[in-house]
């Protein structure tokens, strides 16, 4: 429709959508600032980008799993067994960093194949179906690296080490990860089934279109992802630890809540879950600095995320009532 | 009959949902006595029944039990008050025994541990007095059969206290013999005194145990008869004597070529070797009553569910088609609009828009894939227009739409996808009047611009006014085919009683 006034609410929607999160985002900044006199500095935000890119790549994963009402609980195991492959390719086996990581994305790839088809296919709920995958992976990434810690070197912190345009090769990717995840979420027939079959699967279904195909690969692109967070994770360590990624799925579950994703399906953003993460690094980090302990920071963070998940409820009241 | 006085008295209720269900209904009921109600889909039956047992209550009206006044708030008020009623679709958990089910409210207990024994023993009495004394009373209930849930019901019903029982439908899933062991039980319960409403599609039933019969029509009460004193014939015209003038009937338009033909198709009990065939700009109706497997009939032609035997043939095509799933379906043209349309149908939190172009995306995509939202807008305002969905813009929730408006944008999203066969199921359920006409004439320029059309509806009504032909089912059969000019509603009605009326002559 040219008519520009039709399009004004979906530009001030667009904004009401991200400016509450940008508003938490400076005022989490400007708060730990004041606090924390080290706190306002670039070596801050450095350290930030350098630690969220594989937390904001398994995000991404994540809401699109949540979109169509499921879950991947299995995402942080998933991660250490597709890093400790990548780990036993390289330093026990001496492959190149080149058949290493399509090695790595092989195996994040068939977890999520595994997780998809067994759901899809017995329709048991993924929760139940990722668990098992969770114990699954977990023992596999032990198998794989002889439950030691497989130091690879320079050959794979190549990777973390490489910059585009000043910033991180990683820190690039998972902006690129989240822009290409929002174009598909939000501009694509296939993202468009998605939040669909989240909304309504037997109305997709009697629609003509089959959810399971569709489900299946958002399992198999949850997988993908996680592996490509695993290459960033391995590569900025520099070694593969089969206890990578433990609590990664709550992390980024929490992260995509945070960002308004509902757990009930048929709603989310990619863009809002990407904010979500960083507010997270940053909690964490201005909690650092203000010289709070580990546990003082897990009861700050989870009353934060349930805070946000509550002011969500009442933003997504507020918007549907102003639409009508 | 004996006479021990009024029971229970009705006086002008009245009750509304979209449209009024219930208009100035009177109704008594002595104790010891056997009362009948009667009447097509939609008569204001279960409304009725609702009321008095607390569960819905009256816009206008008044009810008094054994002469005071009786206005139960909740159905928990109405059965302290001795009035029970045993519903037409299972109340039961599934999960939890067959004694546990009937005894829920009142277990047994010593300081809060159920008492299993009593329970038990309790429980096996009542389940003996309606024929499940071969079951074990510790079975969980999702392992019996339909019938036999529905005895369990009865059995719940039974165990207390009551002065007033209704009973919505009893027999629908029971056989011959469970069926008179029901009426065993009834007949002890009228001789105990209890008031009895039974409510029943099976006029052969209501003519054998009922004192007296009332039948009910669109919402009013058409007469109340002693039972010996009046035919089934009789009956069967007073449920369907209405005016039809108030509907004007479609004009007589020139078919084409065979669009739908389905033979011998099955599913389970529901849908028993039922075949037929649809022309283009056709308008076929199917016609019977609650359960008579017309949703089920529609939904195995979609590939919703699968069929156990049958073919369905499309246009010219001297092979059958292959449908096994609802996206065969579409790809061939075939469309089905729900009976369900929040459940099955809508997207409800999302825009019309959404809901609008589901079904063919790709048209309003780049390469197959990527969206155009202009493209995307601009079909769905056109969709808005066409059909004359009333909404602010086509972004608005269609949760936030009227029913009416609800189901024009079901009826969009085929429209967008240029399906060449329709399948209604209920369209015009939970509708208001004037929606109603809009979908009417809507169906009438599909048929027009050459569509083949399969209505399904309880509404004998709205079949009369929009169809050229009405296929009748009764217990999963088709009974009868009439064209029009050819059929009547006391017509139409005996083919959908026919399979029940055959059961009690034979």
């Amino acid at each position: 429709m040219s008519n520009p006034t039709e399009r004004q609410p979906a530009w001030r929607a667009m904004l009401a959508d991200y400016l509450g999160m940008a508003v938490v985002i400076v005022a989490l900044i400007v708060v730990f600032s004041l606090l924390a006199r080290n706190f306002f500095q670039a070596a801050t935000f450095r350290t930030i980008a350098n630690e969220i890119p594989d937390r904001v790549i398994v995000a991404v994963g994540m809401t699109f799993v949540l979109i169509i009402a499921g879950i991947d609980l299995s995402v942080g195991s998933v991660l250490a067994v597709s890093g400790a492959v990548l780990g036993a390719c390289m330093a026990l086996w001496h492959w190149p960093l080149a058949l290493a990581i399509p090695a790595c994305l092989a195996v994040g790839l068939a977890c999520g194949a595994a997780n998809g088809l067994v759901s899809v296919g017995w329709r048991i709920p993924s929760f139940i179906v990722t668990l098992g995958m969770l114990e699954v992976a977990r023992g596999a990434a032990y198998l794989v690296t002889g439950s030691r810690t497989q130091y690879i070197g320079s050959r794979i912190e190549v990777v973390a080490d490489a910059s585009v345009l000043g910033l991180s090769l990683p820190f690039v990717l998972a902006l690129a990860i989240v822009a290409a995840g929002q174009f598909v979420l939000s501009r694509t027939v296939f993202g468009r089934h998605l939040i669909a079959i989240g909304t309504n699967e037997e109305a997709v279904r009697l629609s003509g279109i089959d959810p399971r195909p569709r489900k299946l690969a958002v399992f198999m692109l949850c997988g993908l992802l996680t592996a490509l967070a695993a290459v960033v994770h391995t590569s900025r360590l520099a070694s593969a630890n089969p206890n990578a990624g433990v609590g990664f799925e709550l992390e980024a579950i929490a992260a995509v809540v945070i960002g308004g994703t509902s757990l009930m399906g048929g709603r989310g953003s990619v863009v809002r879950s990407f904010l979500g993460v960083v507010i997270i690094a940053i909690l964490s980090s201005g909690l650092n600095q203000l010289g709070a302990q580990e546990p003082t920071k897990r009861v700050i963070t989870g009353a934060v995320i349930v805070a946000a998940v509550i002011a969500d409820h009442y933003r997504h009241r507020l918007g549907s009532k102003s639409q009508h | 009959m004996p006479d021990r006085g009024e029971l229970l008295t009705c006086t002008g209720l009245w009750k509304s949902y979209a449209e009024p269900v219930l208009r100035d209904v009177g109704l008594t009921l002595a104790a010891g006595e056997v009362h009948a109600l009667v009447g097509e889909n939609g008569a204001g039956k279960s409304t009725l029944a609702r009321i008095i047992a607390g569960i819905t209550r009256p816009e206008k009206g008044a009810l008094t039990l054994a002469g005071a006044p009786f206005a139960p708030a909740s159905r928990a008020d109405a059965e302290r008050h001795g009035v029970r009623v045993v519903m037409q679709e299972l109340n039961l958990i599934a999960n939890l025994t067959v004694a546990e089910n009937i005894y829920l409210d009142q277990l047994p207990s010593h300081f809060g541990v159920v008492d299993y024994a009593t329970l038990h023993r309790n429980a096996r009495e009542q389940m003996q007095r309606v024929g499940l004394g071969h079951i074990a009373p510790n079975r969980p209930v999702h392992t019996l059969g339909v019938g036999q849930q529905q005895l369990v019901e009865v059995a719940a019903g039974l165990s207390r206290r009551c002065r007033l029982l209704i009973l919505d439908e009893p027999t629908a899933a029971l056989t011959d013999s469970e069926v008179e062991l029901l009426f065993a039980q009834i007949a002890r319960l009228r001789a105990d005194g209890v008031g009895i409403l039974y409510i029943s599609h099976r006029l052969e039933e209501t003519q054998r145990i009922a004192d007296r019969i009332t039948v009910l029509r669109d919402g009013a009460v058409v007469g109340t008869r002693p039972v010996d004193d009046v035919s089934l014939d009789e009956i069967v015209r007073m449920m369907v004597g209405r005016d039809l003038s108030d509907v004007q009937p479609r004009v007589e338009r020139t078919l084409g070529a065979e669009a739908l033909r389905v033979e011998g198709l099955c599913r389970g009990q529901t849908v028993r070797d039922v075949s037929f065939a649809v022309r283009e700009g056709e308008v076929l109706g199917l016609a019977g009553l609650m359960g008579s497997g017309r949703t089920e009939t529609l939904r195995a032609i979609f590939g919703a569910d699968r069929r156990d035997a049958g073919d369905i043939y499309l246009g010219s095509s001297p092979a059958p088609a292959r449908i096994r799933s609802p996206r065969d379906a579409v790809r061939q043209g075939i469309a089905l609009l729900t009976e369900d349309r929040k459940e099955q149908g809508l997207l409800l939190p999302l825009a019309v828009r959404v809901n609008a172009t589901l079904a063919r995306l790709g048209a309003v995509a780049r390469f197959g894939q990527w969206l155009d939202p202009a493209r995307e807008r601009t079909a769905a305002a056109r969709l808005v227009d066409a059909l004359g969905v009333r909404c602010h813009s086509a972004e608005q929730p269609v949760a936030t739409l009227s029913g009416g408006n609800q189901q024009k944008v079901v009826l969009a999203r085929w429209l967008f996808r240029d399906c060449r066969v329709l399948l209604f199921d209920e369209p015009t359920r939970g509708i208001d009047v004037g929606a109603k006409f809009e979908i009417y004439r809507l169906l009438g320029e599909l048929s027009e611009q050459g569509k083949a059309v399969v209505v399904a509806s309880s509404d004998l009504l709205e079949l009369l006014a929009i169809c050229d032909r009405i296929a009748v089912m009764s217990a999963g059969r088709l009974a009868a085919t009439f064209r029009r000019g050819e059929w009547s509603e006391d017509l139409i009605m005996q083919a959908a009683l026919s399979e029940h009326m055959g059961a009690a002559t034979a």
